[in-house]
């Protein structure tokens, strides 16, 4: 009977061992695992919007295709990220110097009700003059941010306003808009500007 | 509140000299250094002041609230960027600064949120910001502003 009931344990306690590394396996490697490519931006070639950039011409993610690409999301009533993203880059474009020429840099609002082609014209006139600033209807602004896993949330404030909570990470990709890197906000420029560089070499490896 | 002229013509006095203007109790310790701001583009957009904030006496001091004649709703606010790289601001309510320690307003944490801008923040020109602390206490500092694109106190 007693060698019984420690068998009944023994089994029992397999079980949960069983068990455990059953669940262990499911979330970590198995069918419940994260999924590492849902969090990846698409390769630009793979998006699809729409919107209007601060000159007034229709561009796409097919416009960035071509040079090796800076993109982030914000908007213009944003008083300390946004502005702070947008002098970080400046900064490390000046450090770029005419290699910075040769990129495209893309501001996307996330704010279009505020965010006009002459507020985004008026806003990124006071940075580096290669960054452009694209915005456009609500819908084309959710598909470019799906494109790029981007998320954003409007907040109302205090005074009868709102906020926009967003990601601030700026997305780097090579001339044939493969994702090469991403830059988190306000990440120092000694580890940045590398990494740019790197989406400026690929680019020219790929075309040797 | 209601001051007497000659206090509010001394407080004008130290705020032109770039001297915090005296407090009441316990706040008197605190120091406010390299103060900046940037420049806005009219008045709808908010603004945002930073700077750092050093408590070099023996007690503890909290800080409760923002007053100044730029903006209607002067408020702290935290920027936090969560795992995924999105960024929020919410308000950041009372800070406490422990004896000896400093707090720093910086991009990208603690700022001067400065909400309802009563006039365009013209580079180059300052305006004064008043710290109110629990004890009743202000401090008012002079906050140079510098170019929008600026990303630190010099510039």
């Amino acid at each position: 009977m007693q060698r019984r009931t420690a068998l009944g344990y023994g089994a029992a306690a397999l079980g949960v061992m069983g068990l455990t590394l059953f669940v262990g396996w499911w979330r970590v490697d198995g069918p419940g695992a994260p999924d590492p490519a849902g969090k990846r931006p698409l390769p630009l070639s793979a998006m699809d919007f729409r919107l209007t950039d601060h000159e007034g011409n229709q561009v796409g993610p097919e416009t960035l295709i071509g040079r090796p690409t800076m993109v982030f999301f914000g908007f213009t009533y944003c008083p300390d990220v946004c502005p702070t993203t947008l002098s970080d880059i400046s900064g490390w474009l000046d450090d770029l110097g005419d290699e910075a020429a040769r990129m495209n840099v893309v501001f996307i609002t996330v704010d279009p009700e505020r965010d006009t082609v002459a507020a985004m014209a008026d806003y990124v006139s006071y940075f580096h003059p290669a960054i452009r600033g694209w915005t456009g209807p609500e819908v084309q602004i959710a598909r470019a941010a799906d494109g790029f896993r981007a998320s954003y949330e409007r907040v109302p404030t205090e005074g009868g306003d709102y906020t926009m909570n967003h990601t601030a990470s700026v997305f780097l990709f090579d001339a044939k808009g493969e994702l090469v890197t991403m830059i988190d906000y306000h990440e120092p420029r000694e580890f940045a500007v590398p990494k740019i560089r790197r989406a400026l070499t690929e680019d020219v490896e790929e075309a040797t | 509140m209601k001051k007497s002229p000659y206090v509010s013509g001394l407080a004008a006095l130290l705020m032109i000299a770039g001297l915090a203007a005296p407090a009441l109790a316990g706040s008197e310790d605190v120091i406010v250094e390299n103060a900046w701001s940037r420049a806005s583009i009219g008045v709808n957009r908010p603004g945002a002041a930073y700077m750092t904030i050093r408590n070099t006496g023996d007690d503890a001091v909290t800080l409760t609230g923002l007053t100044s004649q730029l903006a209607a709703m002067p408020q702290i606010h935290e920027t936090k960027t969560n795992a995924d790289g999105v960024s929020s601001m919410t308000p950041a309510g009372e800070i406490t600064i422990e004896p000896g320690e400093s707090v720093a307003l910086e991009p990208g944490g603690l700022h001067a949120m400065l909400m309802k801008l009563q006039n365009p923040m013209i580079e180059g020109e300052t305006f004064p910001l008043t710290l109110t602390f629990s004890d009743g206490g202000e401090v008012t500092v002079e906050v140079p502003i510098l170019g929008i694109a600026a990303r630190g106190p010099e510039g």
